[in-house]
């Protein structure tokens, strides 16, 4: 995983609460064969709608999602993290999220800036006034920041050590490289393999 | 104080200990299937890692794979294109694997004790639930999801926090007629889908100790079915017969340094469970479930449920749910509810053993009319053991239907399906909403009640079965 320590980019505005992960993306895309490539199926039920904010021209390109509270709510599915990724998004800011969808997407990298709503509120006006106002998200100082708003948030600091240090739960398991070959050194002969 | 035989079986595999942390567990066998393995691949190759360990890695082909024309290509697009991504899978990272065709093909949980991979003090995992069944060798066996397929893949070791212990004593021998398969379904019904949550069972006492790996195996695999993380027969000489000579067993001296260690695998005497649920034997009957979980289950003597009989305002409306679904009527003698479809397979009731059973109650019977009965072996190696004891003929004369091996009608992932509002009565292991087929309603049973439901065309066991005529 790489490591997240602070990320500039465009980001579009969310003007919606309770967005679960079948909204994120349907169930449908659960049958895929591969990690990557659910980008056509983000907020699939929404794309078709002209209006939908990431239908519009000024917010492509868009690598933040500040979105309404309680995001990522309803079932577990890991493909919601994979789709927001894999759409270009690094970071989304909310004010509430939905604690499985944090979990998930602590382990995958996407970073998940807890914000008050005020600052969700200012954000999106700004983001509306201008579309190409730049928003970073800083994980070294936990804030927000763009044009004159610099805001604090809110992560898990288990979850900002691995996302600085860029540790997947693999990457911290390979850190204990050494306890796992000594362990391999001390099975019983008897052990099988599958090799025929 | 002693430890219990789960404990044991952790504390030999623990890599890395720290306070505070989940203990590093190392897994000495990793099985791996077309469903829930190409994202863990996938992600591999993403990070650029190898898998660890391909020689403690074994990939077979069972949830989709149908189970008539298997020489054919598979027809469903989404079965095939996981089944062919499992091969590239397999062909680049260098696991093993068997094929669809292979002799070794089959259910997962089927083909690992028949290879002898399975044995006592092991720890296995496979990105399905029905792992447990493997702890009917006193391994400790569980099911996993696919971001933990992709750790183990990496690291051949998964962080697990600890689980509680529960014992369920079964005391005395199991009366004639009663089969692991309702031991089972009683002990759900009596402790509830929910009730084994957090906890690894070990199943004990004189009407376990009796029972073949088999049996064993049919009683451990829906220990998940009761929410526990595993289940677990300590291992004895009827586990050793079994393993010794398989193809992956030890031998020579090292089969006696296993032996010898294997026999040390068994709850002290003075150990302690965090629970303890105690089973009279003698109680037991043929067992099968009226609803749509696992623990909606009762004597084949007994009638259909009423909602009036719950105990409290949730499971009233449950039992009400389940009954609709079902299409029946409380009051209804079990035994006179008519079946459209048996199926006698799965990794629960798919082994010889099972079988041999059934085809002993079919022989010179005949399927009744307007039923169709599904058998379908849990592995190719059952199916040409079958055969060349001549169970083959026996189903087909009988006028059942002689498939090739996998998972089939237990989940209906491949064209074996229940249709809308059909029943079936099915030796598998779940008979949630939908899960054999879209409407289909299931009633689980043992083998030998599906044998003889088959020939009656409604719920019943061998005894009620006319003296063969043939």
């Amino acid at each position: 995983m790489d490591a997240f320590v602070t990320h500039t980019g465009t980001a579009a505005p969310l003007r919606r609460s309770n967005v679960d992960t079948d909204q994120i993306i349907p169930a449908e895309y659960l049958k895929r064969i591969t990690r990557h490539g659910f980008e056509d199926g983000l907020f699939k039920a929404w794309r078709n709608d002209p209006e939908f904010v990431l239908n519009q021209a000024d917010y492509a390109g868009a690598s933040v999602l500040v979105a309404g509270p309680d995001f990522g709510t309803g079932s577990s599915r890991e493909h919601a993290v994979w789709a927001l990724q894999d759409y270009g998004f690094m970071a989304v800011i909310s004010s509430r999220f939905a604690d499985i969808f944090r979990g998930n997407s602590g382990k995958a990298g996407l970073l998940t800036a807890l914000v008050d709503q005020e600052t969700v509120e200012q954000l999106w006006l700004m983001i509306e006034a201008d579309p190409t106002t730049l928003v970073t998200v800083d994980l070294e100082s936990q804030t927000v920041a763009a044009g004159d708003l610099v805001a604090p948030f809110d992560v898990d600091p288990y979850v900002r050590w691995r996302l600085l240090q860029g540790l997947d739960d693999i990457g911290i398991t390979l850190q204990s490289e050494s306890d796992i070959s000594t362990f391999e050194a001390s099975r019983p002969a008897f052990a099988p393999t599958t090799l025929t | 104080m002693g430890t219990t035989l789960a404990e044991k079986v952790w504390e030999a595999h623990v890599v890395r200990r720290a306070d505070g942390e989940p203990d590093l567990l190392y897994i000495d066998l990793h099985l791996v299937h077309e469903v829930t393995s190409p994202q863990a691949f996938d992600a591999l190759r993403d990070a650029g890692r190898p898998v660890r360990r391909p020689d403690l890695t074994l990939a077979t082909e069972d949830h989709n794979v149908p189970t008539v024309d298997v020489d054919k290509p598979i027809a469903d697009p989404v079965s095939a294109a996981q089944v062919e991504a499992l091969r590239l899978n397999c062909a680049e990272f260098g696991v093993p694997i068997y094929s669809l065709g292979s002799i070794d093909q089959g259910i997962v949980h089927v083909v690992g004790p028949q290879l002898g991979l399975t044995q006592p003090g092991m720890t296995v995992v496979c990105g399905d639930s029905h792992t447990s069944t493997h702890g009917a060798f006193g391994a400790l066996a569980f099911g996993i999801g696919t971001s933990e397929v992709e750790h183990v893949l990496a690291t051949q070791t998964l962080p697990l926090k600890p689980f509680k212990t529960m014992a369920i004593t079964v005391d005395g021998p199991l009366p004639a007629g009663v089969t692991a398969k309702d031991l089972i379904l009683a002990v759900i019904a009596r402790i509830g889908t929910g009730g084994g949550q957090g906890y690894v069972l070990e199943y004990r006492g004189e009407g376990v100790r009796n029972l073949s790996m088999e049996g064993r195996m049919t009683l451990c695999n829906m220990s998940i079915e009761a929410g526990a993380r595993a289940g677990m027969v300590a291992p004895d000489d009827i586990t050793f017969d079994y393993v010794e000579g398989r193809t992956h067993a030890p031998h020579g001296a090292e089969w006696d340094a296993a032996v010898a260690y294997w026999r040390t695998l068994r709850t002290d005497d003075d150990a302690t469970f965090d629970a303890e649920v105690v089973i009279k034997a003698s109680e037991l009957s043929p067992f099968v479930t009226w609803g749509t979980n696992p623990g909606q289950g009762v004597p084949l003597s007994a009638v259909v449920p009423s909602p009036d009989d719950a105990a409290d305002e949730v499971e009233r409306v449950s039992i009400e749910r389940a009954l609709e679904y079902m299409g029946l009527t409380p009051g209804t003698p079990m035994r006179d509810v008519a079946i459209d479809t048996v199926f006698l397979g799965s990794c629960t009731n798919g082994r010889i053993e099972d079988l041999r059973v059934a085809a002993d109650i079919l022989r010179g019977q005949q399927v009744a009319e307007n039923v169709r009965m599904l058998v379908v072996p849990g592995s190719a190696r059952v199916r040409l053991q079958a055969e060349s004891e001549g169970l083959d003929r026996v189903f087909l004369g009988a006028g059942a239907e002689w498939r090739g091996a996998g998972c089939s009608m237990c989940l209906g992932m491949n064209p074996d399906k229940l249709t809308p509002g059909e029943r079936s009565a099915s030796t598998s292991n779940r008979n949630f909403e939908g899960r054999q087929g879209p409407g289909g309603r299931t009633h689980l049973v043992s083998p030998q009640v599906a044998a003889a439901t088959a020939v009656l065309g409604h719920l019943g066991s061998p005894s009620d079965l006319p003296t063969n005529v043939s």
